[in-house]
């Protein structure tokens, strides 16, 4: 593959991934959470509130505040402040744009968080004012939510490619066992491919287990220079690569590709390796479906042969492609906008020595993408980054 | 193939009533564009003035060229089924209790991916559909998936009966069968299924052609009826208000006088009296019960039809104290609409030219025969529309008002009706 | 006796029951069957009642209602000003009438078996002066009325209007007969259980409308829509019919009362 032309994201670095528990339901607002990430930071990295000068803020339970309400809230004062309404795409992108602040001298230190709090009338009254094509266009025909339209992805993906269910079902399952070990992930219990199969239907194909559960909960990470980060004597994973696209495939009269291939090579270039260099993988996991297609548009098989690669490959942690090593959301849950960085801290948490008990053997690079904002019939946003062990 | 629809059981009375839900009722200002166009029964879609493209979901620029020139124009529908679902869960209440529901994933061959509900009668995915554009429950407009053909019993299919006000099993109230347009009315209401018309009727002593005849259909039922008593009005509705599930308003006082060509406001006021105050007791004597049924089983409470005029759009001065009291019936009718929205009743306005009737004995044809338009009232219930402009006249005088009101006003004032 | 001795004794018999009081009025309801001109003509309200509150929250400690109707719904009184024959008379709307107008003896003709037998029946000189021959002259400045019994129809609105294809069909006075009780007999009114002072047919007698003409032509009055008149005596009950005092009315609808003996 060609070298990227772009600027790459040397002395970058990702440290301090923090998550706050997840819960089902929770009386506090979006701004504790939030406030919980920046406190449990600060606790872990023996940082000043008053170092930290760059905030990017992603939540769907914030308003009607945004960023810069938080900024007053939690008594900050920074120089440099981003909201990302991205979704499951928040984490890929806040990371490429903290990564630039660092660089230029814009930021120091960039705390790079999303939580969500969870009411239990919360995801009802969020759908018919989730966009404004989903209000004119979806939310009128009682999907209540992404289910109908990842339905017709799932059907229609595998009416071409000839996809099972029992191959979503690998993926649930491996998923599943990876959660066994976080503390944190809201599924305790293990799942056979027969429970899978056998659970109730939801919007054919699509079944209770391909499904996220709804959460409360927060994610985050501080983002900084390697020298900062060793003079902190900071654990951190290096940033190589990162790349997003929006609107990808337009075209598409149905989505059976995302984003990512659109700059596959970009992402692969600038790291400077190929995807079987890649020890770990935390794809987004709103649907099986999705995944599946993750493995075809990150470059780890063709279009189409998804199946045969998730029969064919281990991925679980100890397996030949870990995926999801916590679980993903599948099985720890979906906290809101911290879904999207959810692989984040989990990345940087096996490449920095920091995931005791559920570690990765001698992973060295690992690959995140985000997939966000079903604002209609598809996500629109989609993202990869690269990290690597530091040292 | 569609099974035709059986009549519905007797409804256990100790059971609770189940009340109305609605469809999400929320749309944007541009979306409603959609909704405009499906009230007069038409599919139409934004496509750009510079570049042609189709868009979809509506917006407020092209999404090829970024020209803020879209216009709305019908479309045949055609496309391909690509994905299907069939929803086993549901969060909004509507939809909850309609389980389990089939929705599509459509491409049109004009180019946009559409999200539609797809009638049991349509084949499964992969399938050539023609989309249409139909109100819902809560009047929005919505994009079903249907056969390419009509299929016989097509309008019994559970997905297609949440859509239409097809009287079929229904009971209807027509308020006014002695004119001519009334007795035709309920001629086509048996034709067309209804279970029971009640026929209402004031001044029995004034005895016109034809009424008598009514009473040998089995369906019929006369009742006293005079809009212009307030008496008789909550009388009737006492009786029946309760099984009333289409109420059919076309009681009406014609006089064929302006301003000038006749003195004293008694005229004006009884076509006032019955127009638009005759409307006003109905309705509130009605509309509670009516509303109050909008769920109720398979032959529910579902439509409130009002006979109006085209001349309630723009005055016609020969006609000009007549046109004014259908104006004020048009306001009025809006007003009913939006407070029978909440229970899913939809309020169906009518906008004939002249009838071919006594009123009208003196303007040349085209005339609306009332058989013509008894079909096309009936017709408008099967389809689920709700703004009617039935015959040549209608419109072609729409077409005009829509273009520029202010030069059908001064057409109309120089004679040219 | 003095009028004052008059006035108690009136006073004492009333209470005592020795004169007793009948209503000729039948209730205003909006079924009440309303008289109707071709649809071109301007036409006379039927009663119309709307309530305005009824211990509610409209009104909480009150009922009331709005009414609506012509001067002509119902029981009502015809002034001479009525008619085009009477458009110029002194005195001639309901305001200007000398109110000793309103209390005067009124006798009773009995037409009911004829009236049954033929709805158009005209009540003819002949049968007044047959029933003069029986119960004396008819007297000066008092009401002829003119029984039918077409009151109890009143129930029945097709009954009661009775029209068909040629018009309305009931009884009335022959054109002869008003003529005759104005001029020859100085009556002070005619009055009818029947929609019109006229026959159903009046339209066809000449001159139209016949009794209108000469009555109202002659500063004289009409009641219409009157019941119980089988209750009168055939001569000596006392009228008491004001009607409203309306700016220049046309005529009203009242209430129509008559004093008779009592057992009677």
């Amino acid at each position: 593959m060609a070298k990227s032309t772009r600027q790459g994201y040397a002395g970058v670095a990702v440290a301090v991934p923090v998550t706050v528990p997840y819960v089902r339901y929770s009386t506090h607002g979006a701004h504790w959470f939030v406030g919980q990430v920046i406190a449990e930071m600060l606790r872990q990295s023996g940082i000043a509130k008053e170092q930290i000068d760059g905030l990017c803020v992603s939540s769907f339970s914030l308003a009607p505040d945004t960023a810069v309400g938080l900024t007053q809230h939690l008594g900050l004062c920074p120089r440099w402040l981003d909201h990302l309404p991205l979704g499951g795409a928040s984490g890929v992108v806040a990371v490429r744009r903290a990564a630039r602040a660092i660089q230029a001298g814009d930021a120091e230190v960039v705390a790079c968080v999303a939580g969500d709090t969870n009411h239990v009338d919360s995801f009802r009254a969020s759908l018919g004012s989730f966009s404004l094509f989903a209000r004119d266009a979806t939310y009128p025909y009682g999907s209540g939510g992404p289910n109908a339209m990842f339905a017709f992805i799932t059907a229609h993906y595998m009416r071409t490619y000839g996809a099972r269910r029992e191959d979503f079902g690998r993926i649930c399952v491996a998923q599943r066992e990876n959660a066994l070990a976080t503390p944190y992930a809201m599924f305790r219990k293990a799942l056979t491919q027969e429970d899978y199969m056998a659970a109730r239907v939801i919007a054919e194909p699509i079944h209770l287990f391909d499904c996220v559960m709804p959460c409360a909960g927060a994610e985050g990470v501080l983002v900084m220079s390697e020298a900062r980060a060793r003079d902190l004597g900071l654990p951190y994973a290096r940033l190589l690569a990162a790349t997003e696209r929006h609107n990808a495939y337009r075209e598409d009269p149905i989505m059976l590709r995302g984003g990512w291939a659109m700059d596959r090579d970009e992402l692969y270039g600038q790291a400077g390796v190929k995807p079987d260099a890649i020890d770990l993988v935390q794809f987004y996991d709103d649907y099986p479906v999705i995944v599946m297609m993750q493995y075809e548009d990150l470059g780890f098989c063709a279009k189409g042969e998804g199946p045969a690669f998730v029969q064919s490959h281990d991925l679980t942690r100890a397996g030949s492609l870990p995926t999801n090593t916590s679980g993903g959301q599948l099985s720890a849950g979906q906290a809101g906008a911290a879904g999207g960085y959810i692989g984040l801290t989990e990345t940087v948490r096996q490449l920095s020595g920091q995931a005791a008990g559920r570690a990765v053997a001698d992973a060295q690079l690992g690959l995140v993408s985000g997939f966000g904002m079903v604002t209609y019939d598809r996500c629109l946003c989609t993202g990869a980054l690269i990290l690597a062990r530091a040292n | 193939m569609s099974l035709p629809m059986q009549r519905p059981r007797r409804k256990n009375p100790l059971l609770r009533t189940r009340a109305p839900t609605l469809p999400p009722w929320g749309r944007s200002r541009v979306a409603l564009g959609l909704t405009a166009a499906a009230a007069v029964g038409r599919f139409e879609l934004q496509q750009c003035a510079d570049c042609g493209a189709v868009q979809y979901p509506p917006r407020e620029a092209c999404h090829v060229c970024l020209s803020a020139r879209l216009q709305w124009k019908p479309q045949s529908g055609a496309g391909m089924l690509l994905s299907e679902t069939t929803l086993h869960h549901s969060n909004d209440l509507f939809f909850r209790e309609r389980l389990p529901w089939r929705l599509g994933l459509v491409r049109l061959d004009s180019g946009p991916t559409l999200m539609v509900h797809l009638p049991d009668c349509t084949p499964a995915a992969p399938a050539a559909v023609r989309v249409d554009a139909r109100l819902d429950r809560a009047g929005q407009a919505v994009l079903l998936g249907l056969p390419l053909k009509e299929i016989e019993h097509m309008n019994d299919d559970r997905v297609l009966r949440e859509m239409h006000c097809d009287p079929k099993f229904r009971k209807v109230l027509v308020t006014d069968g002695k004119t001519a347009l009334g007795q035709a009315l309920v001629k086509s209401l048996a034709a067309a299924g209804a279970d029971l018309i009640w026929v209402g009727h004031a001044e029995p002593w004034k005895k016109l052609p034809g009424f008598a005849d009514l009473s040998a259909l089995p369906q019929v039922t006369l009742v006293p009826l005079d809009l212009s008593s307030a008496k008789s009005v909550a009388e009737l509705a006492g009786e029946v208000a309760g099984k009333v599930d289409i109420v059919i308003n076309n009681a009406e006082v014609h006089r064929t006088h302006g301003i000038a060509t006749r003195r004293g406001v008694d005229a004006a006021r009884a076509e006032m009296d019955i127009n638009y105050f005759g409307l006003l007791r109905l309705a509130q004597e009605f509309g509670p019960a009516l509303k109050g049924r909008g769920a109720d089983g398979a032959a529910s409470a579902v439509a409130w039809v009002n006979l109006l005029s085209i001349y309630a759009l723009s005055n016609y001065p020969p006609h000009g104290t007549y046109s004014a009291s259908k104006a004020a019936a048009l306001s009025l009718a809006q007003c009913l609409r939006a407070e029978m929205r909440g229970a899913g009743i939809r309020v169906v306005n009518v906008f004939p030219g002249p009838i071919d009737d006594d009123w009208n004995q003196l303007l040349p044809p085209p005339k609306l025969a009332p058989a013509a338009l008894a079909q096309a009232i009936v017709k408008a219930l099967r389809d689920g529309v709700e703004d009617l402009y039935p015959g040549d006249v209608a419109q072609e005088w729409l077409a005009r008002w829509r273009d520029n009101p202010k030069v059908l006003e001064r057409e109309l004032a120089a004679g040219e009706g | 006796m003095q009028p004052t001795e008059i006035l108690a004794a009136l006073a004492g018999a009333l209470a005592q029951g020795r004169i007793r009081v009948l209503d000729l009025t039948h209730t205003l309801t909006p079924e009440f069957p309303q008289i109707a001109l071709p649809p071109e003509f301007g036409q006379c309200l039927p009663f119309r009642l709307e309530e305005v509150s009824r211990y509610d929250e409209r009104g909480p400690g009150w009922y009331w209602n709005n009414f609506s109707c012509g001067e002509h719904t119902g029981t009502h009184f015809d002034a001479p000003v009525h008619w085009i024959s009477g458009r110029d008379l002194p005195n001639n709307a309901v305001d200007t009438i000398a109110v000793q107008n309103f209390i005067a003896p009124a006798v009773v003709i009995d037409c009911s078996r004829e009236a049954a037998a033929d709805a158009d029946y005209l009540l003819t000189v002949d049968a007044v002066k047959a029933w003069e021959a029986s119960h004396g002259r008819v007297p000066a400045r008092s009401w002829v009325l003119m029984r039918t019994d077409w009151s109890k129809k009143s129930g029945d609105p097709e009954a009661y209007q009775n029209y068909d294809e040629s018009g309305q069909h009931t009884p009335g006075p022959h054109a002869e007969v008003a003529k005759f009780l104005v001029e020859e007999r100085d009556v002070l009114g005619f009055g009818s259980e029947s929609i019109g002072t006229d026959a159903g047919q009046g339209y066809h007698q000449r001159p139209p409308y016949p009794c209108h003409y000469y009555m109202h032509g002659a500063g004289r009055y009409g009641l219409q829509c009157l019941t119980n008149l089988d209750l009168l005596p055939a001569t000596g009950s006392m009228l008491i019919c004001p009607p409203l005092k309306i700016e220049h009315g046309s005529g009203s609808p009242l209430r129509v009362l008559a004093l008779v003996p009592g057992g009677s």
